[in-house]
């Protein structure tokens, strides 16, 4: 057991939180989130320069050869600074399931495009009427004919579909009603995106597939996969989402004691105040418990160990605890905070989002349940 | 980072495990909630020190193990796991000895740290009084020099194990002209000192569980002065930081718990999606509250002394402890009320005995109001 940074994670940590405070202020987040792309070029080209895009695949592929933790801390820095743009989407949705899942020729093939910034992918998984994370839920349909899939039906809330070079579409196939994987490129005839308007401006879509046609080898690993493997993609999806509340809520937290502590009434800063120091003392001990079970859950990935419970865990803490760590912040901050003079609507209208993706509190304690036999 | 065990400390909790289970399996005791402060049971203490588990963290020359911190939550976990009786050693092991090997001096250190390792002197912790609760250091406990000695007059309250403690941790004022914070010290005193008189309190469960101590003109010898004269507040502060580290503040009722879990598993109450998602969620709040608590002890493996992380691990916990009991009578609805002597009571009456007894646990070693308080000044740095 420790609970520390390795030397080599620490560098990790310092330079990325160096190089997002210099490129992503929130005049930036705010232009993004404005944009119709979400995302700037350069930066995309500069993450890529720095190695971050290809940081958790092994060197053959162009990749910097480093773990799911060493990932977790870099999105943990990116969820710090509300960064917008396709990294979630292209490397933890799609660039760590083609590795996990992909032949060696498709690994071969995508993950150095991935690492050089070359192409962006993401994950077609949802769909309307879908909230249970479970196979049966899954319409949309690919159907065998002439050596190629015919895939029709709508996914929603797949983020950055848009600007996607590769769709990573999770269909039922037919005949035998299995799950599959297809790699769809992001222009084919029959893709229909629009972007959702959402509460955190972030670059949701929905996207009809009307009969796109995908030629064989555009099967992901092999054909019928089933559900296990589109399981361990939600989870490790579900803990990335929670490293970067991590990053979120520790911001948070900070940017509420400097607040307490530089803002007076009754001739008193606010946070002399036993009940301001309560709250605070209330959110420390959120994030702190937020960080650990996410990070457990992390270390468990990267050792490939099996750890749907401790993702449950970390996930419905995650999504539980952030929303009361913004309501306390939102108090403390007082009427400045809910302004979009201030920065801390940002952090709220994220936190949101990450709560919802990849299953909230509920799902993950129906999950824990059966996890632990209830 | 790294949040797995290694292979020999998972191989020693396996092997707390194999002995707690044995012991249950020979009927030498029942699993109870809060056996760790009201668990007497002197036979135990004398197993549980012949394997070299008490004091498991203290250097050898002492009669210790040399072992990590890790290790010794490693063993108190299983211990609260099992309900174990584990009273007569719980104190000393935890925080007196603590203290004595920190402060003390070296005749101080060989006069007890054996026999505390060897399950033969037990300690109850005397601290607070009836005037001084939160405010510890408003303590009123009067101990003067007189030559060789000094002279003890004045009551303690909420005396811990003091129906069968051999020695009692105290804290007294020896300079009364001082600021209250640097007047105060702390001694050991025997608990059968003429003119120490011990009168039960019996609690809302109707344990005697604490006592009231009276001190009248009780000689205390100077070498049981822990540490520095009037140096003792700040002694103490390190010492409360290990009384509020520890697996008892999360699983002090764990056997109800376990218990509650298993009773509605097995009678399928968990098909009812309210009672289920209740108990999900305790146990999703069991393991943020674990987690806590391995970082307080891997912040003392790493050479500190816990400070605001325990203060924090306690205030969760504890919190944690009074909704088991809560969602346990919800859970048990008009059976939770039916004490262990009932014919109808669900689960030994586990759930009535420890809905009452789990309203001390956000009280006792500082109260949850003090720890966020320290939580926010020390740890977070807010002005107070």
């Amino acid at each position: 057991m420790k609970f520390t940074l390795s030397e080599q994670q620490e560098m990790l940590k310092r330079t990325a939180r160096d190089f997002l405070a210099r490129k992503c202020s929130k005049k930036f987040v705010k232009e993004m989130e404005e944009s119709k792309t979400g995302y700037s070029q350069e930066l995309w080209q500069e993450m890529a320069q720095l190695g971050w895009l290809g940081l958790a695949f092994p060197e053959k592929y162009g990749g910097g050869n480093m773990n799911f933790l060493d990932l977790g801390i870099l999105l943990e820095e990116m969820g710090r600074v509300c960064l917008p743009g396709p990294f979630f989407s292209t490397v933890l949705l799609a660039g760590l399931s083609i590795l996990d899942l992909g032949t060696e020729q498709q690994k071969e093939e995508y993950l150095p495009q991935i690492a050089q910034g070359k192409k962006i992918f993401t994950l077609a998984l949802t769909e309307p009427g879908f909230c249970n994370y479970q196979a049966s839920s899954i319409k949309v349909k690919a159907r065998a004919e002439n050596g190629n899939y015919i895939i029709n039906g709508t996914k929603l809330f797949v983020p950055d579909a848009h600007i996607a070079d590769y769709l990573l579409c999770v269909a039922s196939t037919d005949p035998e009603n299995d799950i599959s994987i297809f790699l769809i490129e992001g222009e084919k005839p029959g893709i229909h995106c629009t972007v959702l308007r959402t509460l955190a401006g972030d670059k949701l879509c929905e996207v009809i597939l009307d009969r796109v046609c995908v030629p064989e080898g555009y099967v992901l690993g092999k054909l019928n996969l089933g559900w296990g493997p589109v399981r361990r993609i939600i989870e490790r999806a579900a803990i990335g989402k929670c490293c970067e509340l991590v990053g979120n809520l520790q911001r948070v937290l900070e940017m509420t004691i400097e607040y307490a502590k530089q803002r007076k009434q009754f001739d008193r800063p606010i946070g002399s105040f036993q009940i301001i120091q309560h709250y605070c003392a209330d959110m420390a001990t959120y994030v702190d418990g937020v960080r650990f079970s996410t990070y457990q859950a992390a270390w468990m990935v990267s050792r490939g160990l099996p750890c749907s419970r401790e993702v449950a865990i970390a996930k419905a803490w995650a999504s539980q605890a952030s929303q009361q760590i913004l309501a306390l912040a939102h108090q403390i901050h007082g009427a400045i905070g809910v302004t979009m003079e201030h920065e801390l609507h940002y952090y709220t209208r994220r936190a949101k989002a990450a709560e919802l993706a990849f299953g909230d509190a509920t799902f993950y304690r129906q999950v824990l349940a059966d996890e632990i036999g209830l | 980072m790294d949040f797995g065990f290694s292979e020999e400390q998972e191989k020693f909790r396996q092997e707390v495990r194999q002995f707690l289970e044995q012991e249950i399996r020979q009927g030498l005791w029942e699993p109870m909630c809060d056996g760790w402060i009201q668990g007497y049971n002197p036979a135990f203490t004398k197993r549980v020190a012949q394997r070299g588990w008490i004091g498991l963290t203290w250097p050898k020359k002492y009669g210790g193990q040399g072992r990590s911190h890790i290790e010794r939550l490693i063993l108190t976990e299983e211990m609260l796991r099992y309900g174990a009786p584990a009273a007569c050693h719980w104190f000393a092991d935890r925080q007196v000895g603590g203290a004595i090997l920190t402060f003390g001096t070296e005749e101080l250190k060989n006069e007890f740290l054996p026999r505390i390792c060897r399950g033969e002197a037990f300690f109850g912790v005397s601290m607070s009084e009836p005037g001084a609760g939160s405010d510890l250091a408003s303590l009123q406990t009067r101990a003067v020099e007189d030559g060789d000695y000094y002279v003890i007059n004045g009551q303690k309250t909420w005396t811990s194990c003091a129906h069968f403690a051999h020695y009692f941790y105290l804290v007294a004022r020896t300079d009364p002209q001082a600021p209250k914070h640097r007047g105060i010290s702390e001694f050991v005193v025997a608990a059968d000192s003429p003119g120490l008189t011990r009168v039960p309190m019996i609690d809302i469960t109707g344990t005697e569980a604490w006592n009231d101590l009276f001190f009248d003109n009780v000689r205390i010898h100077k070498k049981y002065l822990i540490g520095e004269k009037n140096r003792g507040f700040y002694q103490i502060l390190h010492q409360l930081d290990f009384e509020r580290s520890g697996m008892e503040r999360l699983m002090g009722n764990y056997v109800l718990f376990d218990s509650i879990t298993k009773f509605a598993r097995e009678n399928k109450l968990t098909r009812d999606p309210l009672i289920r998602h209740k108990l999900a969620q305790l146990h999703i709040e069991f393991e943020v509250g674990r987690l806590l608590i391995y970082r307080v002890a891997s912040v003392m493996d790493d050479g500190r002394a816990p400070n605001w992380e325990s203060a924090m691990s306690k205030a969760f916990c504890t919190e944690f402890e009074k909704r088991v009991a809560n969602t346990a009578m919800e859970i048990l609805g008009p059976y939770g009320q039916l004490t262990r002597t009932s014919k109808f009571a669900p689960i030994g009456g586990l759930a009535a005995h420890s809905y009452l007894g789990s309203r001390g646990y956000s009280l006792q070693g500082g109260t949850t109001e003090i720890l966020k308080n320290i939580v926010a000044t020390r740890g977070l740095g807010l002005p107070s």
